[in-house]
């Protein structure tokens, strides 16, 4: 899932480009559609109508499996521990987010800026832990935060002092986010720098004609123009935060007692097919929480959209 | 991607307005290379630390040397460990790599390339469903399609790690993005009216066009398969079928178990070779990477 969105920022001018309207239609272009629309419906559509039969029915040790309707939903809604998961992706999102926008915008217009020695240093330094797996970007801070051999420990030791390791149940969130910062910041910052190579030259050029600075350009032409790919890391985050996965239930191995198995809604789902057996409440909490992410990218898109690019 | 080419792509702002020179700033370069310093810590740290014995580990400050020199005796022990399972693991990932990412390119690029060159029955209703399914967080398929895997016997097997990595929506955009800018019609209706059919005209004539825009895709998805986590964890019971990722993740949870064998030393070495092909394949194939994502961006 990565970059997914850019495609619905245009939807409309592909649809009518020039090059397909004058050739007639023809059952040819299926030789080409059709492979990757078998695996599609195999891997994308078959999952998701199984998991809304899951979700209906529901399996006991005594009387086997029944339709229950929509008692499955019922459930989630009235339970604690997937509400108690949302919540705190919900914190997680409101502190990594806006940590990681600032820095990554603040890096891009740096790099964009003639101001900055070696800029393609930094672009290329900066954008590196984009391709480190989670697990071993979670491995390397989870070791670094630990009391056993990483640097907390040692700088414990060192001073005699007694800073309390992230991976206490009360700052294991702010953990987790500072990995997720760790490994996107270049990420987003290069959509923005890239966005900042399309602006015109002209732009620029009349601002200098009219006696500019740095701070007028960014704010009247570089801000603007960064504002659909804004909207853009704005929706990858919400689907990153509201998915969150890998790196708590990795760093739930160096930390047991303050990772819980429902920390996330994600997880929470996972151990209960994996640890609990229970499939058909899984595939409700996996369905409840897409449509919630779902419904809050769309509306992130929506209303960051100005009205006229609808 | 030809926006990129108009401009020098490291040409500075400034020379673009016109003025000769501008005063590199020495604050600007200061906070970069702090952040430069945050983001190269912990593979510092790894890289420093798998040159130690697991004793010294406990022993020593993490972000300087101690004791033996231990990096080749600690590669060694990974890849001999438990029967040379890191090497399988390896042989897994390069085998999901290669007929994941390569298998997610190819139909990515033949359905892009229709898309954008065909006009056939159906064509809008595949384009809005594929559009849609951009927004479906991967994730949150993830445990339906491990419960209808296991229904039709697909899990534990590489198929059932194979077959979701080879659907890559994002990539099929931008290929048929890539395809109606960079593939003349005219040039497709010569070769049909030399008689050419359509597959050889897409193998030999517009293959080639699109080599960039499909090293992008490419690249998009070794990485995603290379990193994939959740889905293996959650398809594969059998370490034999492991990626390096679950698998180093596992080493890292027998060193907490009780009565397990702790063995960070090969934890933190194994963490180092599961990330030096991808950062090299990464580095030396960046430039792409970057005119792939101007190409997406380009088009709002």
């Amino acid at each position: 899932m990565t970059l997914t969105n850019t495609a619905e920022t245009q939807p409309h001018t592909a649809v009518a480009s020039p090059t397909t309207r004058r050739s007639r239609r023809s059952w040819v272009g299926w030789a080409f559609m059709a492979p990757f629309m078998t695996v599609f419906v195999f891997v994308l559509l078959a999952p998701i109508l199984y998991s809304v039969y899951l979700s209906v029915y529901d399996t006991k040790l005594i009387g086997g499996t029944q339709f229950v309707g929509i008692d499955n939903y019922i459930r989630v809604m009235n339970d604690p521990q997937f509400w108690e998961g949302v919540q705190r992706i919900l914190t997680f999102f409101a502190i990594q987010v806006p940590i990681m926008i600032v820095l990554a915008l603040g890096a891009a217009l740096a790099i964009d800026s003639a101001r900055l020695r070696a800029s393609g240093f930094f672009r290329i330094i900066i954008f590196m832990p984009y391709a480190v797996p989670a697990v071993v970007a979670t491995l390397m801070w989870g070791f670094i935060f630990g009391d056993r051999f990483g640097l907390v420990a040692n700088i414990n030791d060192f001073f005699n002092a007694d800073i309390p390791s992230p991976l206490t149940s009360s700052l294991v969130l702010l953990a987790i986010a500072n990995i997720q910062v760790w490994t996107f910041t270049g990420y987003n910052m290069l959509i923005f720098y890239s966005t900042l190579r399309t602006i015109p030259e002209e732009l620029y050029e009349a601002a200098d004609l009219d006696g500019a600075n740095q701070w007028w350009i960014i704010r009247s032409i570089k801000l603007p123009a960064l504002r659909g790919s804004m909207v853009i890391a704005l929706v990858f985050s919400v689907i990153g935060s509201f998915q969150l996965f890998n790196e708590p239930n990795v760093l739930k191995g160096l930390a047991p007692n303050a990772i819980s198995s429902y920390f996330t809604p994600n997880m929470y789902a996972y151990n209960l097919s994996f640890s609990g057996q229970q499939y058909n409440y899984s595939a409700t909490v996996a369905l409840v929480m897409g449509v919630l992410t779902m419904i809050v990218a769309y509306s992130v898109q929506h209303f960051g959209t100005r009205k006229d690019e609808r | 991607m030809g926006v990129l080419s108009r401009y020098r792509a490291d040409s500075p702002v400034i020379a673009r307005a016109g003025v000769p020179r501008v005063n590199k700033s020495v604050a600007l370069f200061g906070v970069m290379l702090f952040i430069a310093g945050y983001i190269v810590l912990p593979l510092t740290w790894l890289v420093v630390n798998s040159t130690k014995t697991q004793k010294s580990l406990f022993s020593s400050f993490g972000l300087w040397f101690s004791g033996e020199f231990a990096l080749i005796d600690n590669i060694q022990a990974v890849l001999s460990y438990n029967d040379g399972v890191f090497v399988r693991w390896l042989g897994n990932t390069a085998l999901y790599v290669v007929v994941g990412a390569g298998g997610a390119t190819l139909l990515a690029a033949l359905g892009g390339y229709a898309l954008a060159k065909f006009n056939f029955p159906g064509r809008r209703g595949v384009f809005i469903v594929v559009l849609a399914s951009l927004s479906i967080p991967g994730t949150a398929l993830a445990v339906p399609t491990f419960l209808l895997f296991s229904q039709i016997g697909l899990t534990n097997t590489p198929w059932a790690v194979i077959l979701p990595s080879l659907i890559n929506p994002f990539g099929l955009y931008l290929i048929w993005i890539y395809a109606s800018e960079s593939v003349p019609t005219s040039l497709l209706e010569a070769a049909r009216l030399d008689g050419a059919r359509e597959f050889r005209i897409f193998f030999t004539i517009a293959f080639r066009l699109l080599t960039p825009g499909l090293i992008t895709v490419l690249l998009f998805s070794i990485v995603a398969t290379w990193n994939n986590y959740f889905l293996p964890l959650i398809m594969l019971s059998d370490p034999q079928w492991y990626p390096l990722t679950v698998g180093l993740n596992q080493w890292n949870a027998q060193s907490s178990t009780v009565g397990g064998e702790p063995i960070y030393n090969l934890v933190i070495t194994g963490s180092l070779l599961a990330i030096v092909p991808i950062i090299a394949i990464f580095l030396y194939l960046q430039r792409y990477w970057q005119s792939g994502l101007v190409a997406g961006s380009v088009k709002q």
